[in-house]
């Protein structure tokens, strides 16, 4: 795009976009609507889960021991891109 | 040297804000006359959670409790972690702000875990040194708090009440008495909970805290507890908080509630629980 | 070696055992006791990847997710005592892990869950007015540096990294093809907005500092003019720009 055609695409964009909008205050500290996000990560002071083997086995993947493969919605994913087909990922011409 | 100007825990029951209770507390906090946060998640820059805890904070007391300061680590304290705790204190001003007898950190590592400490000189030296840095930092006395531990070690010369009693003669820090960590720690390692509760200066505990265990075995058949906070308090735990109050006196008591947590009501209820047992006591 | 070095090397590699020095109940071995800290330790730092991962997790299954995050925790524990930034590293982990190589798109969806978090915790900002806009010119704006909301995440991806997250969030099955991502956070809750087709590189310029006009010129080719009302939209209806930079333009 060159500079003149920029400004009066955005001429005409503003005029648009600002019609559109009103500014809408921050809602207050309501509840959560996604636990998923917030809860990430929160710190504790309790202690796990006791003597179960989480801590005390690892799969070994360094020991090339490494036996699961993944097993989820992966295997539903079926994109073209993905590596167990055919293509590789669509490259873009991205700015210098 | 340390300022006390800020509020302080009533002599009543507290809860750990869990973000899910908002709302819930918000409506009717019932028996819960004040709340205690996790400091390390409240040092974000912005958000839900610090927006929570300013709206908390206009109706509770808080308490700020450290879960990653590693006071009894080996190296250095983490002056970035300090400088954002003092962030913290400094704009929200808690009645109180305890941390831990124990270590998280080693080497730029972060463990996630409160990790145990012998009782010896040296150890007794740094942990006061770094407590006074961090009461010199925060320009306030701080609560210690009492550890949940599942070993010994050899090395060990002297005992936990001892180092505990040792650390606030030199610092003039308080205590955090956690009553279900004493349950644990001593179960797990023969000891008597009551004559820990006796050895410890009862006048400087200034909180009180409450959870509830997890029971296992260790490999030679041994109790061995796991400090889970995710059950109600224990019946053993509610008699040592008797004991101890009615020694020491009623102070601000906490029901900690970390993992598996209930909805509202079921926690509120242990905190009433807590009221309604203090008001036998005092009776 | 201190103490405290060897309990914390300890703890990190199951095979090691626990170190000298330790005992249990009656001077017996430490045994299981100190695996309750390792437990601790290893199990907590991977419930933190569970949930600020629950996509990737999802992708892969949960007990393939949890063997490669214990992998994670033990290469790379947290550097920081705040959980809520734990993660960082994932991306990069899962981009060399052989396990998932042939998952090309998983890094990047590690991507998006870590900026959302990031957002979530960022800083908070009063959204610009649009009225305000209506007291400049077009060609004042092109010439003008937004500020940009704290809040304010982008990612690029050559994969439908948007459609995947949404696909597990009750959405449609993913076409192929490649998506740039805007995060933003009107009011607490952070929300991931696909942008126009190229818009991604106009974002990333605005983050930069380039002005209005300058950041648009940065447009790849598939982005065209009838984009930029898009873009303007995307980022006034979810509070994305918050003001001016400089030159006295301080909304």
């Amino acid at each position: 795009m060159s500079n003149t055609k920029t400004t009066l695409a955005l001429a005409g964009a503003l005029t648009a976009a600002i019609a559109a909008h009103t500014a809408t205050p921050a809602a207050a500290q309501a509840n959560e609507k996604c636990y998923g996000v917030s809860l990430a990560g929160e710190n504790d002071c309790a202690a796990g889960p006791g003597t179960t083997c989480a801590g005390t086995s690892s799969v070994d993947y360094q020991g090339n021991a490494w036996s699961l493969v993944p097993a989820g919605t992966c295997e539903t994913m079926d994109l073209p891109g993905d590596r167990m087909g055919s293509l590789e990922p669509l490259m873009r011409d991205l700015p210098s | 040297m340390l300022d006390t100007t800020h509020p302080s825990l009533p002599p009543r029951p507290g809860v750990g804000f869990k973000a899910q209770h908002f709302s819930d507390i918000q409506a009717d906090p019932g028996p819960v006359a004040w709340l205690e946060i996790h400091a390390e998640n409240y040092m974000g820059d912005g958000g839900r959670p610090l927006a929570q805890l300013r709206a908390l904070a206009e109706r509770f007391p808080i308490s700020v409790h450290g879960v990653g300061l590693s006071i009894g680590g080996e190296g250095p304290l983490d002056t970035d972690h300090l400088a954002r705790l003092k962030h913290l204190v400094d704009w929200l001003n808690p009645a109180s702000f305890s941390e831990h007898l124990a270590w998280s950190t080693h080497e730029g590592a972060y463990l996630n875990d409160l990790l145990p400490l012998p009782y010896m000189q040296d150890t007794l030296a740094r942990v006061c040194d770094h407590i006074d840095r961090v009461q010199h930092t925060l320009g306030r006395r701080m609560l210690l708090e009492n550890p949940a531990t599942y070993l010994e070690f050899a090395e060990t010369e002297m005992t936990e009440t001892d180092f505990l009693a040792a650390i606030v003669r030199r610092t003039g820090c308080g205590l955090l008495l956690d009553v279900n960590n004493v349950h644990v720690a001593c179960t797990n390692r023969g000891a008597d909970p009551v004559a820990y509760l006796d050895a410890l200066p009862l006048d400087q505990v200034g909180e009180i805290h409450l959870g509830g265990h997890d029971a296992q075995q260790d490999e030679h058949g041994n109790p061995l507890l796991i400090d889970s906070h995710g059950a109600q308090v224990a019946d053993p735990v509610w008699a040592l908080y008797a004991h101890t109050i009615a020694r020491g006196g009623i102070r601000p008591t906490l029901i900690e509630w970390d993992t598996d947590v209930p909805d509202w009501p079921v926690l509120a209820a242990e905190a009433a629980r807590a009221a309604t047992l203090a008001a036998e006591v005092a009776a | 070696m201190s103490g405290q070095h060897a309990f914390a090397a300890a703890l990190l590699a199951p095979r090691l055992d626990p170190p000298a020095g330790l005992h249990g109940r009656g001077g017996r071995g430490a045994g299981r006791r100190f695996d309750i800290y390792r437990n601790n330790v290893v199990a907590s730092l991977i419930a933190a990847m569970e949930t600020g991962f629950p996509v990737v997790r999802a992708l892969v299954g949960a007990e393939f997710f949890t063997a490669m995050a214990g992998e994670f925790v033990r290469a790379h524990p947290p550097s920081s005592p705040r959980l809520m930034l734990y993660g960082t590293a994932f991306p990069v982990f899962l981009a060399a892990f052989a396990p998932v190589a042939h998952l090309g798109y998983l890094a990047d969806v590690a991507r998006l869950e870590l900026a959302l978090r990031e957002s979530y915790h960022a800083a908070d900002a009063t959204p610009l007015d649009p009225r305000i806009l209506t007291t400049y010119t077009a060609e004042d704006l092109a010439r003008m540096r937004l500020r940009l909301a704290p809040a304010l995440r982008l990612i690029r991806s050559d994969w439908p990294v948007l459609g995947i997250w949404q696909a597990h969030h009750g959405g449609r099955p993913p076409q192929p093809g490649p998506q740039d991502v805007l995060i933003a956070r009107p009011g607490f809750d952070p929300v991931p907005l696909l942008l126009p087709q190229g818009g991604g590189a106009v974002i990333a310029a605005l983050k930069e500092g380039k002005s209005l006009g300058s950041a648009l010129e940065c447009a790849d080719s598939e982005f065209q003019d009838s984009d930029i009302l898009e873009l303007l939209n995307i980022l006034l209806k979810h509070g994305a720009i918050c003001g001016f930079q400089g030159e006295g333009h301080n909304a």
